[in-house]
């Protein structure tokens, strides 16, 4: 069957799509999008965490089918969409950028933003996303994905968490790596920049 | 494996009649794991996520009325007055990401033993409104569960809401697992106290073929605290009656040893939170202590 | 290639550019590779994809021991989409592969031995597709009696698992069911017992335990026109599956090109091969890419778990707590294949002690051949199970001697001129009695955290979110535990990395490249890599080369060895080419300057500099066009074997020690623990890396909180099936399952090892376990003698 929707505020059609693949599959497999993660394929590690029309979950459990018409947001989209939501006052919806439809061949050429060859160099970065770099909350990386899309998600609307809030928040992500102790740190230090930054302003 | 997509209700109930095997899909939760892990691979599934009105749901007089899909996040931040048992249960549900997309029909319609939400439906009391092109029909949910997995639904009949009773008194639940977070049910325990008609309502998740009350228990405690003026006097419920009601409440269960869990804890703890669910929700009853608020998260 | 290809794995070569040279040893540089997985593209073994690639698919066994009696694959071979379907009459060269014995089918023949085994294989154009087929193929099994434990496997009629074998341990073995029994006996342990006031004895049984890894066992294999193959693959050893693989595709090594593709954690479950061989064998087959990739249901058959055991351990001390004699054996199931299990019989051996002054000791470890899942390296590997039983006798000896369990451990502490077991003399610093005293001193957590004005938080109670008590029932407990891990490969092991280091001026500024074959599997091996090339060779900008086999071996990214030997070798290498560097200046610059024939000359800041830090000339003056260059193997010094019946011999390289104390929180009705703090001290001899140091030991304490209350391959001994692979059932800690792990560490150089290092990720695992079952222990008032600990065992529920 044939899929469209849009991905990091392109469109996107995908073809021939078995009627039992998963969202993440495709996303994966027929959108070049690998940078949501297959760690479980059963909702049980978050590492798939994608927004679907603003709302966190697992792509795992979406049927690509289910995706028709809708927006979802990925951790390569994440840098932009903060970014347009920090510019814009909030775009939760996920259905931020243009529309004007980008072929299946564009697609799965199309980064969310440019990168400096294989480093990554020079690129910009939410701050969730900076802030799991610089305090050490990334190791072997699989879970980092999902945990970034969730507590992006938990400190648009709770911009102040308690640990107990960023503890319950990221529940469903599944680290095996980190003990959680640094991303946790993470979490609260993207929360204070937002804070000072929310200050500056 | 062809994948419908009706647009309306009436869409999905022409569907469903003419694909009696369609398998309908909404929030994901076991239809896709079950298709990821090759566990089931059926001949149509039918996805009920453009349904609108499946989303929503209306506060009654005495009922809300919950679209089957409503996600569980939303029960948990719109309906904890009104549905407060529910909301807990919902809390408890595997992780944030599944409670943005699962909803109690999903529950209903797995009828696993385990789903959170029944030992909540089962004590606050509800009807599930299921339809197909023959009709509607509302099926009380203590008839709503046949068998291990099991419902009441005919083969082209689909679940579009649940009526459930507004909370007239305190309702608490409270579900094991060996974990503190993200974890299928060991066992779990619904408990709601219905002071307009004087009575108390149980449910009993993962510890019998079906989710199940503890009718025996409930009778029981109907009478003590009808005996003891209870509802009246507000008084502490004595040891012994909450004993004697913890007692029947493990005897009410009908467990199996398993890997999350052996059947002899299955009915101690099923006891110990029968115990405790009484005395949070009668300590509230009385006028509330704050140690009953339960969770603050 | 089109362009969407992602076959190299982007996220290892890396620079940075500063002004002057920052991010050297000691500091805590940030990871070159996190910007690429903090935005989602770091290729990780799981997203390789190739225009036109197949998907592979393994069909495993549904019965743990059988004769195969026949393999109908007709069917699954009819199918549209289908490339192939193959079976061990397909295989193209040796049918056997493994990392120690090569005892371990590519695909079944002649019988399956343990549930899940690889029995056939399919190529096809969609997954879906390749399950299909799959499920098409018809295998008929005759099932064979089963060997699930220790007295299965050693019956006098018992069958055997592996009928023929000519590996190294067979010859001296007991019975050809076990794989490896090393004793180790010193003194005399039936004479000191005499001396022994109190005696504690205890039967202890550890589960098994899985690495439980996020990124699923994945890779591509692309045929190449000279008739080799391409293999992008995670793994802990890029050289150990070249050995493996090249001879099953009947290949020589050098047609045999791995390159590392991300890898999402180790643990020790990539050690040993998992889909390398199989994609490799249906890419050459169909001469298409092919992609393979475990669902998490399939992850759980597809590596070897942590050893189960049962050990059996005496203690005796003196009134005064003096530790008189220990008298231990320890019996883990390596299940249906070998992988490294003789290796973790020698570590449990000669571990079994503990981090204490024994003098007189009795230990038999041995590891079994039986029909259950195969088990081999995990985080902790052998010391791990040990640990937990002997921090169990410590509290059981102090109980009965009335003593405080810290006490007895620091008045029976090892430290540096130790001798151990082994004879081995612990020939560098062993602050055992400092870890304790540090984690003792720490202040306690408030109690009834769960409490608030607004009533009990249960986020912060034992149950969590799922609403279980308000505070009923809830007792905190306290416990304490210390271990000893060996770092680096032991027992006479030939143990080396190898490092090739290039310096050359680019755009006018001095750049080194390091390039190894070091697997980098989360634990930040790249961001030290350059660290210690900017501290050697005193510049800003360092290139990490992708790891490959290009280069020698660096060894496995194992046994806490990482730091101290492709560290090791890097430095190495890096003053090798320091000195050619200097050579060309003395040439150029030698007669301009008296300085320049002096001995201690350094480079420091793109600059040739003297020990007083006088500036002889920029690195870029020197090198102009030249490169330098040079690739050097580095070893570590030698170890021996143990003596097969003493035990006798100096088998580690170093050794670590950890401590931990566990504050927990049970619902002791319910049985539900809540951990609130879990404290460690541990000496790390030089953080190389202070961000990473942290992270790897709290990392590390996790995995063995998670074992201690709810991790645990369920094995049905009837059928010897796996009841619960899948992440609904195999539970590893979530967020709200782990305290805050405050972290103390010593640097107390090893003499013997590059910049004083200590190997730091294995230790943290071992104590964690046992401090957490003593705090249980210690609220509950139960013995607990196994771990997990789960709730029926709390409350008298349930089987043992």
């Amino acid at each position: 069957m044939r899929v469209n929707f849009t991905v990091n505020g392109r469109k996107q059609e995908a073809d021939d799509v078995w009627e039992g693949e998963s969202l993440l599959y495709v996303l994966r497999e027929r959108m070049g999008l690998p940078g949501s993660k297959n760690a479980c394929e059963q909702g049980e590690c978050g590492s798939c965490t994608v927004r679907l029309d603003g709302v966190p979950v697992c792509s795992c459990l979406v049927a690509a089918g289910q995706a028709e018409g809708r927006a979802v947001v990925t951790v390569e989209g994440l840098a932009e969409f903060a970014k347009q939501r920090a510019e814009h006052g909030g775009c939760a919806s996920g259905a931020c950028g243009d529309t004007k439809g980008t072929s299946l061949q564009d697609a799965q050429q199309w980064q969310s933003k440019p990168t400096d060859s294989q480093t990554g160099e020079g690129v910009e970065l939410s701050p969730i996303q900076q802030a799991f770099i610089d305090a050490g909350a990334v190791q072997c990386g699989f879970c980092t994905p999902g945990l970034l899309v969730a507590a992006d998600e938990m400190l648009e609307h709770n911009p102040s968490p308690t640990d107990a809030d960023i503890r319950e928040a990221l529940s469903g992500n599944l680290c095996r790596c980190t003990g959680y102790e640094k991303i946790l740190d993470a979490v609260r230090l993207a929360a204070a920049r937002q804070e000072r930054q929310g200050e500056a302003v | 494996m062809d994948f419908l997509r009706p647009a309306s209700w009436e869409e999905a109930l022409a569907a469903k009649a003419e694909h009696p095997t369609a398998v309908p899909i909404a929030g994901g939760t076991d239809v896709m794991v079950e298709i990821n892990f090759d566990h089931r691979r059926p001949e149509y599934l039918l996805d009920l996520n453009r349904i609108g009105e499946l989303g929503e749901w209306e506060v009654g007089q005495d009922t809300v009325r919950l679209g089957a899909s409503v996600p569980y996040t939303k029960i948990m931040e719109n309906l904890r007055t009104e549905l407060p048992g529910l909301a807990l249960a919902s809390h408890t549900v595997a992780s944030p990401q599944i409670r943005n997309r699962g909803g109690v029909g999903g529950n209903l319609g797995t009828a696993s033993p385990a789903g959170d939400a029944h030992p909540a439906l089962l004590a606050a009391d509800c009807e599930v409104e299921v339809e197909s092109v023959r009709g509607s029909r509302r099926i009380p949910i203590d008839d709503f569960y046949t068998g291990v997995k099991r419902n009441a639904l005919a083969p082209d009949e689909l679940i579009r809401a649940v009526h459930i009773k507004k909370a007239d008194g305190p309702q608490q639940y409270s579900k094991v697992g060996t974990r503190n977070a993200m974890v299928i049910a060991v066992c779990a325990f619904g408990l709601a106290l219905h002071p307009e008609t004087r009575t108390v309502r149980t449910g009993i998740g993962s510890a019998a073929p079906t989710p199940v009350r503890a009718t025996a228990a409930e009778e029981f405690l109907n009478a003590a605290l009808e005996e003891g003026g209870f509802w009246d006097n507000g008084k502490i419920i004595t040891p012994s009656v909450a004993k004697q009601f913890a007692d029947l409440c493990s005897a009410a269960c009908n467990p199996i040893d398993d890997v999350r869990g052996t059947a002899s804890y299955r009915r101690h703890a099923v006891g110990i939170m029968a115990r405790r669910t009484l005395t949070w929700t009668w300590e509230s009853y009385r006028g509330g202590a704050a140690s009953t608020k339960g969770s603050v998260a | 290639m089109a362009q969407n290809t992602r076959t190299v794995p982007a996220g290892t070569p890396t620079e940075v550019t500063q002004n002057h040279v920052k991010g050297g040893v000691g500091e805590s540089t940030l990871r070159p590779d996190g910007t690429l997985k903090v935005t989602g593209e770091f290729a990780y073994s799981s997203d390789m994809w190739h225009e036109d690639m197949l998907w592979g698919q393994i069909l495993r066994s549904t019965v743990a021991h059988a004769e195969i009696v026949s393999i109908d694959t007709s069917e699954a071979l009819a199918m549209d989409g289908v490339y192939a379907v193959l079976t061990h009459e397909d295989l193209p060269a040796a049918k056997n592969y493994g990392m120690e014995f090569q005892d371990t089918p590519v695909l079944a023949y002649g019988k399956v031995r343990h549930h899940g085994e690889p029995v056939a294989l399919v190529a096809a154009d969609h997954p879906e597709t390749a399950r299909r087929a799959a499920a098409k193929i018809v295998v008929e099994y005759r099932e064979l009696p089963l060997i699930t434990d220790e007295a299965s496997a050693t019956a006098p009629d018992a069958v055997l698992v592996h009928e023929n074998r000519d590996d190294h341990h067979s010859g001296h073995v007991p019975h050809p069911n076990i794989v490896h029994r090393q004793p180790i006996i010193r003194g005399d342990a039936a004479e000191a017992a005499k001396r022994a006031d109190v005696i504690v004895k205890g039967e202890y049984t550890f589960g098994m335990q899985d690495q439980a890894f996020l990124g699923p066992e994945s890779g591509l294999a692309v045929p190449a026109e000279d008739g080799g193959v391409d293999l992008y693959v995670a793994t802990q050893w890029l050289h150990s599956d070249l050995k493996q693989i090249a001879p099953c595709l009947g290949l020589p090594e050098d047609k045999v090109r791995m390159t590392m593709a991300g890898v999402g954690g180790a643990f020790g479950g990539r050690e040993d091969i998992s889909m390398q061989i199989l994609a490799s064998i249906l890419a050459l087959r169909t001469g298409k890419p092919v992609k393979m990739v475990y669902n998490r249901y399939e992850s759980f058959f597809g590596h070897v778990h942590r050893h189960p055991a049962k050990l059996y351990y005496e203690h005796g001390a003196t009134r005064d707590g003096k530790l008189t004699h220990m008298k231990c054996k320890i019996v883990l199931d390596g299940g249906a294949y070998a992988s490294s299990t003789a290796s973790v019989v020698g570590n449990a051996a000669s571990l079994s002690v503990g981090p204490y002054v024994i003098d007189d000791v009795e230990i038999e470890a041995i590891g079994l051949y039986s029909n259950n899942p195969p088990c081999g390296a995990m985080r902790g590997f052998g010391a791990v199970q040990a640990c937990f039983a002997y921090e169990a006798q410590m509290d059981k000896l102090a109980a009965k001697l009335g003593m405080d369990p810290v006490e007895l451990r620091q008045l029976n502490a090892m430290e540096q001129g130790t001798i151990m077991p082994t004879g081995q003399l612990v020939d560098s610093p062993a602050p055992v009695a400092e870890l304790l005293r540090r984690v003792k001193a720490r202040p306690m957590p408030p109690e009834r955290q769960w409490e608030s004005s607004e009533g009990s938080d249960v986020r912060a109670l034992p149950g969590g979110l799922s609403n279980t008590t308000h505070g009923e029932g809830v007792v905190r407990g306290v416990g304490y535990a210390v271990g000893i891990k060996n770092v680096g490969f032991s027992e006479g092991f030939d143990d080396y990395s190898t490092a090739k280091i290039r310096m050359e001026v680019i755009n006018g500024e001095p750049v080194a490249t390091v390039h190894t074959a070091a697997a980098e599997v989360g634990q930040g091996g790249v961001t030290i890599h350059a660290q210690i090339a900017r501290t050697e060779l005193g510049v800003q900008q360092v290139t990490i080369h992708p790891a490959d086999t290009q280069v020698g071996s660096a060894g496995s990214t194992s046994a806490g060895r990482q730091t101290y030997m492709t560290g090791g070798a890097i430095k190495n290498s890096c003053e090798i080419v320091r000195e050619k560097v200097l050579e060309i200046g003395r040439r150029k610059f030698g007669s301009y300057h008296p300085a320049w024939a002096t001995a201690e000359l350094l480079l420091e800041g793109g600059k040739v500099v003297t020990d007083g830090g006088e500036a002889l000339a920029t690195i870029a003056d020197v090198l102009e066009d030249e490169a330098v260059e040079t690739e050097e193997v580095w070893r570590h010094r030698p170890t021996q074997a143990f003596d097969l019946v003493t035990g006798q011999g100096n088998g580690h390289v170093q050794y670590a020690f950890a401590a931990h104390r566990a504050v927990v929180e049970v619902d002791t009705e319910l049985g539900l623990v809540k951990v609130i703090e879990l404290a460690v001290a541990q000496d790390v001899g030089k953080a190389v890396n202070p961000l990473s140091v942290i992270g790897q030991i709290q990392g590390g304490t996790t995995q063995g909180l998670g074992v201690a209350v709810m991790e645990e391959i369920i094995v049905d001994p009837k059928t010897a099936k796996v009841r619960n692979p899948s992440f609904t059932d195999y539970l590893i800690p979530t967020i709200l399952d782990t305290p805050t792990i405050p972290v103390d560490y010593l640097e107390l150089a090893d003499p013997n090892a590059p910049y004083g290092v200590r190997g730091i990720g294995e230790a943290p695992t071992l104590s964690s376990t046992p401090a957490v079952l003593a705090a249980i222990r210690a609220a509950t008032g139960l013995e607990l003698n196994r771990t997990p600990v789960r709730p029926e065992h709390l409350t008298g529920t349930g089987p043992a």
